[in-house]
C-alpha cells in the first residue's frame, strides 16, 4: 500500500494502483481520452500528463506509470497545464471544427477537455488530414476523419468482445482505424463502441441525427431483451424513446450492452396495438374496452381460466393476472411458452447461483447445452475474464464460436454420465468450479446437472457452482410468482378462458379456450387472439424484474403507451370489474404491497438468494442437442422484430446478406 | 493516404490467390522461421512469414512480389492470429507491397540528404526511363516509389531496387543501373563512386589514418593525448 502525495494532500493507495488512479482517490480530475479502467492501458494520447518527483524532469502519463512509495504527484502546476495544451493542439490538429453536425456534440470528452485545455484558436495553416469512412456494420456510424486515434475502440473488440475484426492499419499520420477489410464488425456487442469512443469518430446508426442529449428526458430502466437484467436509461423525448444506453451497475452489466439491449427500442413504436379487438366473424375488429371487457365478461368458463405470461412481462402484471385468476379459484399459471417443464419445487436449482460478477472467480466451466453469446452476452464477457485468470472451460453441445476457447465435449447429453477424465482432473483441482445450465439442455439434463452438484463438488461453503441460464426476463419472477404448471404449458390447453400476457412464442393451436391476448405488440400472440387488450411495453411502465441470478431491480417508466394502450395491471383492475370481481388494489403502491405479501422475496430490491436444497430427480441424461433454443439472436421476441434496426442485424449479421452502402 | 495503391479488386484476387500454399523451398524456410520461436509466440513470426509469402508471390508472379489479402489471410491462419492483426503488421511496414509491383521496385530516397546530393537527377532519369510515381511501367519492368531515408545519407543520393542498394547516384549512372535491369544485366550494389567501397571519405581517409594499412591500436595516444590537453 504505497503512500504518495498528490497535490500535497498524502493518501494511501492499493498495490499495483496507477498514477492516474492515484490522482482520482485524492479527488482529482485526470483528463484522459485512451484509458479506460476496463480495458487495457495504452497510453498514447497523452492527455493524462502529471509532474511526478522523483522521476525526469518532464510531464509523465500519469495513465501508464505505476504510483510509487513517497512519490510527490503534482496535477495543476503550470507545467501540467502547458503540457496538456500542448497535446490538445497536437489532437485538435487533424480533427474537423464539425461539431454542429457531430451526434457526439454535447457529450463529446474532446469537446469537454477542450474547453479546459484547448487554446481557443489555432495555429496550423496546413491542410488537416481527412480519412475515408469506414463500414463497421448497421449499428456503428464511422466518420473517421474525427478519430484521435485512442485505440479503446480496438481494445474493446479485442478484450471484451472476443472479436478482433477492429484494428489500426497504416501508421504514422495515414494510421487509421477500421473493421477488417471494411466489413460488419460480427459482435452482439458492437455498440459499447459507440460510447467508449471519446468522440463522434463512432457514432450509433440507428440513432444518427435523431437527438441531441440535452433534450432528451433520462429514464432508468432494466433491460428486458434477456434474462440478464442490464441497467439501463431510457432517453426519451415527447412520446418515444429515442435510445437506450447502459448503466453502470458491476454486478450485473458492468457498464456493456448487448446490440439487441441498445437497437431494439426502435421497435416500440411500431406494430404497436393501440386500441383493444375484439374477433368477430374469423376477423379482428376495432373495439372500445368496454366491448373488449364485455366480450370477456360473456366467456362461461366455470373457473377454468389460465395465463400465460410471455418473455417481456413484469412482475407487476404477473401479479395483477394471478390476482384475477384467484377470484376465480384458478391457479393455471405458466411462463415457459416453449414447452419446458423442468421441476421448480427448488428455486435454487434454476437460478444463477454463482451470480454473474462472481462467474469471474471461477476456475473451471462447464457448459451445457448453452450458447451463452446469444443467450446472455453478459455473462459470457464474465467467462473471458475468468479465462483471463485461468480458468479452463468444457462445453456439451453442437460446437459455436463463444468467442473463447473451449473444450467441447461432444452434443450428446449422456455424456454427463460418464465424464471424460480430462474434465474430472481440472475440476477435481477446482477450488470454484462452475456448471452453466442452458435452456436446450434443461429438458434432458436438468437432473444429471444437479447431480453434478455433488459429484464435481461445486457447492460447498461460500461458493455455488450450479448455474442455469434463462433468456426470458419474466422467468425468474414468474417462477417465484408460481407461473409454472408440473405439465407445462399443456396444463393450459384445456383452459376454457386464457389469458397471454405478452405471450408470443407458443404454439396456439393447443389453445382450445377463447384466447385473451394483452400485450403491446401486433404479433404472433395477437394474430391468433379472440380479443386483444393493448398494454405497455417495458419502456412504458414501472416494472419490477429478476434476472438470473435473482436479482430484483425495478425501471421506471419513460414513456406513455401510445393511443388506448394502457399499463397491463390497470388492464386487470378495470377487468375485474366488469367480471364483478374487483381486485383489492387501486394503485401501483398498493399492488406491490399484495405482491410482497404474497411473494416476500419481492418486497425489496437487491439479490436474493435461494437456500440451496436439489430436488432429487433422475440423474441420468439422453438426447443429442441438435442446436440451441436461440436460431436468431436479434429476433427473439415481439419487439426485436418490430424493430428494423434488428432486422438488418438479423439479415447481414446472422443470415450473411450483404447490404450495398448507400452513396453519399 | 492519398498516394497510396488501391488494395486491389477483392473478387479477382480471390479467385487468383485463394488457393495459395506454401511451395516446398518456402515450407522448409517456413519451419525455420517458425522454430525461432517457443510455442505460443508464433505470432512473432509475422513478420518473417509475410515477408516469405511476398517472396514467393514474388518468384510466382516474376515481380518483387505483394501481399494480397488472401495471402495475408493464410499467413494468419498460419500462426493462428486473427487476420487483423497480421493485416495491421502487412500495412504498417512499407516493404509489404500491398498492390502489385513490377519486376523492379525502383524506390528513390527523397529525403533531405539525399535531396541536397541530386536525388532531383535521380528522380529526372526515373522519369525519362518511362517510371512513373506509384505506377508500374507498360512492360511490368519497373515500379517507381520515392520513399523517406533509408539510412545511406553518407552515400547520397540513392535507390533501393528489391534487395540491393546503389548509391552515390547520378543522373547517368542511374540511366546505366536501370538499362542494365532491363537487359537482365546484375548492376554492382553499393556505390558506384569509381574507387570507392563503402561510405569512405573522399580522397582518401581524414581520421583514423593509420588504420588504412593496417590494425593500429590508438588507445595508448588517447591518453597521452588527453593528458596534454590537460597540461
Amino acid at each position: 500500500m504505497p503512500k504518495v502525495k498528490v497535490d500535497g494532500v498524502e493518501i494511501e493507495v492499493p498495490q499495483g494502483a496507477t498514477v492516474l488512479q492515484a490522482c482520482e482517490l485524492a479527488g482529482k480530475e485526470i483528463p484522459r481520452f485512451c484509458y479506460h479502467e476496463r480495458l487495457s492501458i495504452a497510453g498514447n494520447c497523452r492527455m493524462c500528463l502529471v509532474e511526478v518527483k522523483p522521476g525526469p524532469p518532464k510531464p509523465q502519463a500519469s495513465c501508464a506509470l505505476p504510483a510509487a512509495e513517497n512519490q510527490e504527484i503534482f496535477t495543476n502546476t503550470p507545467m501540467v497545464k502547458h503540457a496538456r495544451e500542448g497535446i490538445m493542439e497536437f489532437l485538435l490538429i487533424n480533427h474537423p471544427l464539425d461539431c454542429p453536425i457531430c451526434d457526439q456534440g454535447g457529450e463529446c470528452d474532446l469537446q469537454d477537455q477542450s474547453v479546459a485545455y484547448g487554446r481557443g484558436h489555432s495555429r496550423y495553416d496546413e491542410n488537416k488530414r481527412a480519412v475515408t469512412e469506414k463500414y463497421m456494420g448497421p449499428i456503428v456510424k464511422t466518420v473517421m476523419t474525427r478519430c484521435i486515434q485512442c485505440t479503446r475502440c480496438i481494445r474493446f473488440a479485442e478484450e471484451v468482445a472476443g472479436v478482433e475484426e477492429i484494428g489500426a492499419i497504416y501508421r504514422g499520420e495515414n494510421m487509421q482505424i477500421t473493421s477488417y477489410l471494411e466489413e460488419a464488425v460480427t459482435s452482439e456487442l458492437s455498440g459499447n463502441v459507440v460510447d467508449l469512443c471519446p468522440v463522434g469518430a463512432l457514432t450509433s446508426k440507428p440513432y444518427a441525427f435523431e437527438a441531441r442529449p440535452w433534450e432528451l428526458r433520462k429514464t432508468l430502466s432494466i433491460d428486458v431483451m434477456d434474462a440478464v437484467g442490464t441497467n439501463i436509461r431510457l432517453d426519451s423525448r415527447g412520446r418515444q424513446v429515442l435510445r437506450c444506453v447502459p448503466r453502470v451497475n458491476d454486478d450485473v452489466n458492468e457498464e456493456w450492452a448487448s446490440d439487441k439491449t441498445r437497437h431494439a427500442v426502435d421497435g416500440l413504436v411500431r406494430k404497436r396495438l393501440d386500441r383493444p379487438y375484439v374477433r368477430r366473424d374469423g376477423k379482428l375488429h376495432p373495439a372500445t374496452w368496454d366491448e373488449a371487457f364485455a366480450a370477456i365478461a360473456a366467456v362461461d368458463h366455470g373457473g377454468s381460466v389460465a395465463a400465460v405470461a410471455g418473455d417481456l412481462v413484469d412482475c407487476e402484471t404477473m401479479f395483477a393476472a394471478k390476482a384475477l385468476l384467484k377470484q376465480f379459484g384458478s391457479s393455471l399459471l405458466e411462463g415457459r411458452q416453449t414447452g419446458m417443464d423442468y421441476d421448480t419445487s427448488s428455486l435454487a436449482a434454476v437460478n444463477f447461483n454463482t451470480t454473474i460478477a462472481r462467474t469471474e472467480e471461477a476456475d473451471a466451466i462447464l457448459l451445457i447445452g448453452t450458447n451463452l453469446r446469444w443467450e446472455a452476452p453478459l455473462v459470457n464477457t464474465r467467462i473471458r475474464k475468468a479465462i483471463k485468470k485461468g480458468a479452463k472451460v468444457f462445453a456439451i453441445g453442437p460446437e459455436t464460436d463463444l468467442t473463447y476457447k473451449v473444450e467441447w465435449l461432444g452434443a450428446d447429453l449422456s455424456v454427463l454420465g460418464n465424464l471424460p477424465e480430462r474434465l474430472t482432473d481440472v475440476f477435481g483441482k477446482a477450488a470454484k468450479p462452475m456448471v452453466i445450465v442452458g435452456g436446450g439442455a434443461l429438458k434432458g439434463a436438468h437432473g444429471a446437472a444437479l447431480a453434478l452438484a455433488d459429484t464435481l463438488g461445486l457447492v460447498k461453503d461460500g461458493w455455488n457452482g450450479f448455474n442455469v441460464v434463462h433468456m426470458a426476463a419474466s422467468r425468474m419472477g414468474g417462477l417465484m410468482l408460481g407461473y409454472a404448471q408440473k405439465a407445462g404449458i399443456a396444463a393450459t390447453y384445456d383452459a376454457k378462458l386464457v389469458y397471454f400476457l405478452g405471450a408470443d412464442e407458443c404454439d396456439f393451436a393447443n389453445f382450445r379456450g377463447v384466447k385473451v391476448y394483452v400485450g403491446h405488440h401486433g404479433d404472433k400472440g395477437a394474430h391468433h387472439a379472440d380479443i386483444i387488450l393493448p398494454g405497455a411495453s417495458y419502456a412504458e411502465k414501472s416494472g419490477t424484474f429478476v434476472n438470473i441470478e435473482g436479482r430484483v431491480q425495478r425501471g421506471e417508466r419513460a414513456v406513455f403507451p401510445p393511443g388506448d394502450a394502457r399499463e397491463d395491471w390497470t388492464i386487470f383492475r378495470a377487468l375485474s370489474e366488469t367480471l364483478g370481481h374487483t381486485l383489492p388494489f387501486d394503485t401501483l403502491d398498493e399492488l406491490r404491497a399484495a405482491m410482497a405479501l404474497d411473494c416476500p422475496e419481492l418486497a425489496t430490491l437487491g439479490l436474493k438468494t435461494f437456500a440451496w436444497n436439489s430436488p432429487s430427480l433422475g440423474t441420468t441424461a439422453q438426447g443429442v442437442l441438435e442446436g440451441y433454443p436461440i436460431k436468431d439472436f436479434y429476433l427473439t421476441n415481439a419487439i426485436c422484430r418490430a424493430s428494423p434496426t434488428m432486422q438488418r442485424c438479423s439479415a447481414e449479421l446472422v443470415h450473411g446478406e450483404s447490404f450495398a452502402e448507400a452513396a453519399e | 493516404m492519398a498516394d497510396a495503391a488501391a488494395i486491389p479488386d477483392e473478387a479477382e484476387v480471390r479467385a487468383r490467390w485463394g488457393a495459395f500454399q506454401w511451395n516446398e523451398d518456402s515450407k522448409a524456410k517456413r519451419d525455420a522461421i517458425l522454430s525461432r520461436y517457443p510455442a505460443g509466440r508464433e505470432q512473432s513470426a509475422s513478420i518473417p512469414l509475410l515477408d516469405l509469402a511476398q517472396r514467393q508471390v514474388g518468384a510466382e508472379t516474376q515481380t518483387q512480389g505483394w501481399l494480397p489479402v488472401p495471402v495475408i489471410e493464410f499467413v494468419a491462419r498460419e500462426i493462428g492470429v486473427p487476420y487483423m492483426r497480421v493485416y495491421e503488421v502487412a500495412t504498417f511496414y512499407t516493404m509489404f507491397n500491398l498492390a502489385p509491383v513490377g519486376r523492379f521496385h525502383v524506390q528513390v530516397c527523397g529525403t533531405t540528404p539525399c535531396m541536397l546530393r541530386g536525388s532531383d537527377d535521380v528522380l529526372a532519369a526515373c522519369k525519362n526511363k518511362g517510371l512513373i510515381k506509384g505506377k508500374t511501367t507498360p512492360d511490368g519492368l519497373f515500379t517507381l516509389t520515392e520513399v523517406e531515408c533509408m539510412g545511406n545519407c553518407s552515400s547520397a543520393p540513392m535507390v533501393q531496387i528489391n534487395d540491393d542498394n546503389y548509391e552515390d547516384l547520378d543522373y547517368d549512372r542511374t540511366i546505366a543501373i536501370l538499362e542494365t535491369l532491363a537487359n537482365g544485366g546484375t548492376p554492382k550494389p553499393g556505390t558506384q563512386e569509381p574507387g570507392r567501397h563503402t561510405v569512405e571519405p573522399k580522397g582518401g581517409p581524414t581520421s583514423l589514418t593509420a588504420m588504412v594499412t593496417e590494425n593500429h591500436d590508438y588507445r595508448g595516444e588517447w591518453n597521452v593525448a588527453s593528458q596534454g590537453a590537460d597540461a
